[in-house]
């Protein structure tokens, strides 16, 4: 009732600065489109509500386009217009009427500045509107959307069209939205009831609503049942909370693993120590903005691509430096280590010279975007768990191609004893090059995925190199089962620290974690056996 | 011994290209020299780089200007690698081997109380762009960022107003933030929040997992209360901390984040659609409208020849540091440190917001506070604007021990840090 006073006191305190120009033939909804123009946010939300309560037949349309930004205006004319391409062109369309206006520049299209406020107010008021929509679903999201700020008004709108809808579960969540209104109902036994019927609810404003009951009810009783049922959905989302933690864990630690693995190799297996591990995990990173660049707009396609291009590049560089520098510095670990420290500047320096010091935009494809609903309190992110697969995926690749090809039992031959293994008659010199483009191009791999987690840019390798040791050295030196065991267990031990140390603290705790753990066991948590061991 | 030898032959090169360059120099004399110190390569180097790019720029235009007391600016650029040693050193490099008149530099807050005290042993000239904690005011250093109660202060105003109860002041861990989130929480606290109804939350540089961090600020924003993050997170460590918020469903309608250290540079790395309707508070915004901010935008995109290039806030503050330097040599009539830092105070130049800012007394200037809302195409569109200018503030309002402080460098006072409760001034320079 105030709202509908507000809006006539102001239609008639509104200058008619835009109300000529837009005409409806109803003189509210001329007023309504007037204040939309304006620039104040308070007069804006004003017009917007007189639009939503308006009886117009585009209103949902209109609402949601000023939501998404998509509605325009014309400065000439101050219609609001739909940006249409034509062509080469862009075209005006009259938002109310569908007159065509014919081509403007870009520039003439005037957005209609929102904040978070009105967007929220749009929501709400396209909530309403969306629960007469023929789509299921829609009216789903829209009984959803009035869960956060339920009223009593909501709840007998809901009751009213509770026995007509014909969806099971719109129904289900209109029933658990009158629930949930009469957590608020002023008769005690009401509460009650509606207490007993939310208890199996893991919904932030059930449990919000259960909490003001337990601490404020005047009533004894249902003080004590809603603190008993708060009780149990608190145990239960304690419960999905940890499953959620294992998660985070998990995932922390594939990226580890994915980071390592191919330093398991070259530093693993082959001993060398190199430096430079980091920025090949970068130039598999920059491998895959390069291919974005040259497919535009095929983003899940390029992705696909950039797994074998990005262990190309980075096997071919890593083949270069094993034998343009690292074949002339073995057995001289100190010498190996600053030369690929120095390499390693040198890649960084070029990817800044070359493509730019600033970090790279590598935009993530639908099916990497988003997460997987589990229920209100546990969702999984969809990049975090594709990851987490790739990372086991490439793991069993790795392993395949070491115990069961030629080249595998070449590499373990050579690393076990080189004289020998030359003596049967392989070409240690070939095999060292090509374990060392394995393991550089299963970093570029790994870059591949990290593109879609972090920043793709010169410095992407510096933050992946201690991380990188710190997983092969604790999961045992030579042993790709010690790496990936480590690599999980140090992600989950730092994601089980991190809600009581802190992200800073829970990072020093492991690392002081993995001193004393070496102290005690040198060669890590899968040592080598045999005499290998002991060269 | 061979290291010997090869130092020695080493430091003989270097002489020998000091020589060099002396005699560059001493063929240049009739030109004022300006030092360049940002890093143009390590860490810092993508923020920085553009700041250089800045400075060549606006040199440029002041020499087809005719330069300054009739002789021609010269740009020397150093690079001190993102490495806060570095940058003392060649900061006293700047000042003993080239002589320059004015330093234009430094981004974090470590590299500047680096090279601070070279700047007050030698008594140089630095322009600082960057907003910072504050808590300082040295008499040879000119603040043209934001301090905090021109940034973070009026930010958090408006998402009170926005009807924010609860609060998440996340930050890297570092003294910027640190000092920031100090002087927010008890700028909150004054404002009768309680204790539980703000987190904190400190992440090291470059931290790329945000999962459990974006999980607990889900959690403490859905108690029924409307929450919001009040960001100090550095440079791109924001870019997976965004990406993880979209992934858990957490929009900027729900939950928004307004970032002090988030511009048009950061979010032009980035697919910003997820981010619609998240905040920046700054005092300058590449979309504000007028003619200044035109012909700047016009003439930076084509000095760099880059139609896409956006401009930032920081370099806005070294356009007004260095037009405000400019007016003080012409005003003083020389380039002499001392004869400069005092004609500066008062010196008011325009910005690039439509107005003019002027230099205070305690060597911080006056600026507009805008907050923006990030756009789809990369650009931020202003929701809230402060009235008029607010003028930085060197020592903090909200903190025990240095609410008593004020700086004034004018005589008689000069000091950077008086008390006035106890009318001394500490004698420290900052």
């Amino acid at each position: 009732m105030l709202r509908i006073l507000v809006t006539t006191l102001l239609l008639c305190l509104m200058p008619p600065l835009f109300a000529a120009d837009i005409e409806t033939g109803d003189p509210a909804l001329d007023a309504a489109f007037a204040q939309i123009l304006d620039r104040d946010f308070d007069v804006k939300g004003q017009g917007i509500t007189a639009l939503a309560d308006s009886k117009h037949p585009k209103r949902g349309e209109l609402l949601r386009g000023i939501a998404d930004g998509e509605l325009r205006y014309l400065n000439e004319n101050n219609r609001l217009v739909w940006m249409r391409e034509q062509g080469d062109d862009t075209v005006a369309v009259d938002a109310l009427s569908g007159e065509d206006y014919g081509a403007f520049s870009t520039r003439k299209f005037k957005k209609l500045a929102l904040n978070n406020a009105m967007r929220n107010q749009i929501d709400a008021l396209l909530a309403k509107i969306n629960l007469s929509d023929p789509d299921p679903t829609v009216r789903l999201n829209a009984v959803n959307a009035m869960l956060d700020h339920i009223e009593p008004r909501h709840a007998e709108l809901f009751s009213g069209l509770v026995t007509n809808e014909p969806d099971a579960k719109v129904r289900e969540a209109m029933l658990a939205a009158i629930a949930l209104s009469s957590l608020s109902d002023p008769d005690a036994a009401q509460r009650r009831k509606a207490v007993a019927s939310v208890a199996g609810s893991l919904e932030p404003a059930v449990r919000n609503g259960l909490t003001r009951l337990a601490n404020n009810d005047p009533d004894e009783s249902v003080r004590r049942e809603a603190a008993a049922a708060l009780k149990k959905i608190q145990a239960r989302a304690e419960l999905f909370g940890y499953a959620e933690t294992l998660f985070f864990g998990l995932s922390l630690g594939s990226v580890l693993v994915l980071a390592a693995i191919g330093l398991a190799i070259t530093f693993g297996v082959m001993g060398v120590i190199n430096m430079a591990h980091g920025e090949l995990i970068m130039l598999g990173a920059y491998t895959t903005y390069l291919i974005q660049l040259a497919l535009p707009g095929m983003t899940g396609l390029s992705i696909l691509l950039a797994v074998p291009a990005a262990f190309l590049v980075s096997g071919a560089v890593g083949v270069a430096i094993e034998r343009g520098v690292i074949r002339f510095l073995y057995g001289r670990p100190l010498e190996t280590l600053l030369a690929t420290f120095g390499i390693s500047l040198i890649l960084q320096q070029l990817v800044r010279s070359v493509i730019s010091p600033q970090n790279v935009p590598v935009s993530n494809p639908d099916f990497l975007s988003g997460s997987l609903q589990i229920n209100s309190v546990l969702s999984l992110t969809y990049n975090r768990l594709y990851i987490f697969a790739f990372c086991l995926l490439v793991f069993a690749g790795l392993f395949f191609v070491l115990k069961r090809t030629r080249l595998g039992l070449q590499v373990r031959a050579v690393s076990q004893n080189r004289a020998m293994a030359r003596a049967m008659g392989v070409r240690s010199a070939r095999v060292d090059a090509l374990t060392f483009g394995l393991g550089s191009g299963i970093a570029g791999i790994a870059g591949v995925a990290l593109s879609q987690l972090t920043n793709v840019g010169p410095n992407l390798g510096q933050a992946y190199i201690v991380d990188s040791f710190m997983v092969v050295v604790f999961g045992g030196v030579g042993n790709l089962w010690g790496t990936l065991i480590g690599g999980l267990g140090l992600g989950i031990a730092n994601k089980l620290m991190e809600p009581w140390a802190g992200a800073v603290l829970a990072k020093i705790l492991v690392l002081v974690f993995i001193i004393l753990f070496i102290q005690k066991r040198p060669r890590g948590l899968f040592p080598q056996k045999g005499r290998a061991a002991e060269g | 011994m061979r290291f010997a030898t090869n130092l020695r032959r080493l430091s003989l090169a270097v002489s020998a290209a000091a020589a060099l360059g002396m005699a560059g120099a001493a063929q240049a004399a009739d030109t004022i020299k300006v030092g360049v110190l940002h890093s143009l390569s390590g860490t810092m180097a993508i923020s920085e780089t553009t700041l250089k790019d800045t400075m060549l720029m606006l040199i440029d235009e002041q020499n087809k200007k005719g330069g300054l007391l009739g002789k021609k600016l010269e740009a020397v650029v150093v690079d001190p690698a993102s490495n806060w040693p570095l940058f003392a050193e060649k900061a006293r490099e700047l000042l003993e081997k080239d002589k320059v008149a004015a330093v234009f530099g430094c981004w974090t807050s470590v590299s500047r109380k680096s090279v601070l005290p070279v700047f007050e042993e030698l008594n140089g000239l630095l322009f600082y762009p960057v907003q910072y904690e504050g808590e300082e005011s040295s008499k040879n250093v000119f603040y043209t960022g934001a301090a905090p109660n021109q940034q973070a202060i009026p930010a958090v105003d408006y998402l009170m107003e926005q009807g924010v109860k609860r609060w998440v002041l996340a930050g890297t861990d570092y003294v910027y933030p640190r000092t920031t989130n100090k002087i927010l929480e008890a700028y909150l606290k004054a404002k009768g929040v309680a204790e539980g109804d703000i987190m904190i939350n400190y992440t090291p540089f470059g931290h790329s997992d945000w999962q459990s961090i974006v999980s607990d600020i889900k959690k403490f924003g859905s108690a029924g209360k409307k929450a919001a993050v009040v960001s100090t997170i550095n440079g791109d460590a924001n870019v997976p901390f965004y990406k993880e918020l979209g992934n858990q469903g957490v929009s900027a309608k729900d939950i928004p984040v307004v970032a002090f250290s988030v511009g048009e540079e950061e979010l032009s790395g980035i697919d910003t659609k997820p981010l619609v309707g998240h905040l920046a508070a700054w005092n300058y915004f590449m979309s504000v409208e007028g003619d200044t901010n035109d012909t700047f935008i016009e003439a930076w995109q084509k000095f760099i020849k880059d139609k896409k290039r956006v401009t930032n806030d920081p370099m806005e503050a070294h356009y007004i540091g260095f037009n405000m330097w400019v007016d003080a040599v012409k005003k003083a009539g020389t380039t002499d440190p001392s004869a400069v830092a005092d004609a500066i105070i008062g010196v008011a130049v325009p910005n690039l917001s439509g107005g003019y800012s002027a230099m205070m007394p305690n060597h911080h200037i006056t600026k507009p506070v805008l907050i923006g809302e990030i756009q789809g195409d990369g650009q931020f569109q202003i929701v809230s604007q402060t009235p008029g200018l607010v003028a930085g503030d060197a020592w903090s309002d909200y903190l025990e021990g240095s609410k008593d402080l004020i700086s004034d460098w004018r005589a008689p006072l000069s000091c950077g840090n008086y008390n006035v409760k106890t009318a001394k001034c500490s004698g420290q320079n900052y």
